[in-house]
């Protein structure tokens, strides 16, 4: 069956593939484009293992058909940090011990960065809203609550 | 396996390829058809897509609403003049599947989901279909009952009656988990008050049958009546009346039975 040429920007580089029909934007990111950071937890929009940034709103990748990112923008975990340096709600979840086994740590990082993105001083109900379409199995989620409270007040420290 | 996408710029482009074809599916959000896909669906050849705008438009404006099939529940929570469905869009997913997931889409939802089809079926939502033979408005209840046969044909719009008052619409969804998690149950009631006494009630509940069902005994109850302690109690011991709900990984059917006379008291008198 034909493959589809695909344009998009994956973390403000342009990237060309081809893809098969009906391929997800989870696959062709973690095989085509050879960025592994969104994982794969359950392919069902279930677990947020696979959130990524598209033009800045969170979706699933594992639920979004490859080819209607053409022409758009996606972000991965990938692209957030700056060089050598961390992010500061990755610094962040070091800090406060929010990640354990690290599975839904990259899907919990952009969920919460689309959350800081749009809303930089949110409030406990606000981060726990926000990050309410990702399973963490380890930590019981108060250290990732905590550390998108850190890194939201931290920003705001900087500004 | 692959399958062929079929991108169309027009609705009407899109429902003639759904007609002509059995095994195209149509692609909205994605939370239904691509998770399909994920398990291996075979049953899906085709993906048919559209990019027309119109299936995007939201009409807010009169007293009679109007929301396109592709709508997220991300820009209904935008929507000021649509807060009394805030309750029911915030209740759909985390905010990811917000992002994507369509009101059109939501009324295929297979139970336990679809809980913006029971706010629809409550406020006697119309829908507007487009086939490869033409166009035709739906009443929800007709669509959704017949929505296992249903043959080929694309959702453009709903359409409702703004609630008379911001008392007149009810709703909640039971959950095990908050804020996110699939339904045990989920009640919408439409109950307009005349005089004081409930004049039209549509009561809708959601998780209690193959798809969103109506509580007619419930309603039956209530019609006519002021809403108190003793009609509330007509209507709470008919709620589980011409329901089948199923036993699942979130509840099991007698459960569910027993508890939705529990939930429509709350609704109804609005406890928490």
């Amino acid at each position: 069956m034909a493959k589809t040429a695909l344009q998009f920007r994956h973390n403000g580089r342009d990237v060309a593939i081809f893809v098969d029909g009906g391929t997800n934007l989870l696959t062709a990111l973690r095989d085509l484009v050879g960025d592994m950071t969104p994982k794969f937890g359950c392919g069902q929009g279930g677990c947020g293992a696979c959130t990524v940034l598209i033009d800045g709103d969170a979706h699933l990748a594992c639920l979004t058909l490859a080819e209607t990112v053409e022409g758009h923008s996606v972000e991965t975990l990938d692209g957030i940090k700056d060089g050598p340096n961390l992010h500061p709600l990755q610094r962040a979840f070091m800090e406060h011990f929010a990640a354990q086994c690290g599975y839904c740590t990259p899907g919990m990082l952009m969920a919460a960065k689309a959350l800081l993105d749009h809303n930089a001083s949110p409030s406990r109900e606000e981060v726990v809203n926000a990050i309410s379409g990702n399973i963490c199995r380890c930590t019981g989620y108060e250290p990732i609550i905590n550390a998108v409270l850190a890194a939201a007040s931290g920003g705001r420290a900087r500004a | 396996m692959p399958v062929t996408v079929k991108t169309f710029a027009t609705s009407g482009e899109a429902a003639a390829a759904l007609s002509s074809e059995r095994d195209a599916r149509y692609l909205g959000g994605g939370t239904l058809v691509m998770r399909a896909l994920n398990e291996g669906d075979l049953s899906i050849s085709t993906i048919v897509r559209a990019t027309d705008r119109a299936l995007t438009h939201l009409d807010v404006a009169s007293s009679r609403i109007t929301v396109g099939a592709g709508v997220t529940f991300a820009r209904v929570l935008a929507e000021r003049e649509l807060a009394f469905l805030h309750p029911v869009a915030g209740s759909i997913g985390g905010p990811a599947v917000r992002n994507m997931g369509t009101v059109g889409g939501n009324l295929f939802a297979p139970t336990p989901f679809g809980d913006f089809a029971v706010a629809l079926l409550a406020l006697d939502a119309t829908v507007a279909m487009q086939s490869g033979y033409g166009a035709r408005d739906v009443p929800i209840e007709e669509f959704l009952s017949g929505r296992a046969r249903s043959s080929g044909g694309l959702v453009l719009s709903v359409s409702f009656q703004r609630p008379s008052g911001a008392e007149a619409f009810r709703y909640r969804k039971i959950a095990r988990i908050k804020p996110k998690g699939a339904s045990v149950m989920t009640l919408a009631a439409y109950l307009p008050l005349s005089g004081g006494r409930v004049n039209g009630a549509r009561i809708a509940l959601g998780a209690m049958a193959a798809t969103a069902v109506r509580a007619k005994a419930a309603e039956r109850a209530l019609e006519g009546r002021a809403l108190d302690a003793a009609s509330i109690a007509a209507a709470v011991a008919a709620a589980s009346e011409g329901t089948s709900p199923i036993d699942d990984s979130l509840a099991s059917a007698w459960y569910r039975r027993e508890v939705v006379g529990v939930h429509l008291r709350r609704l109804l008198t609005g406890q928490e």
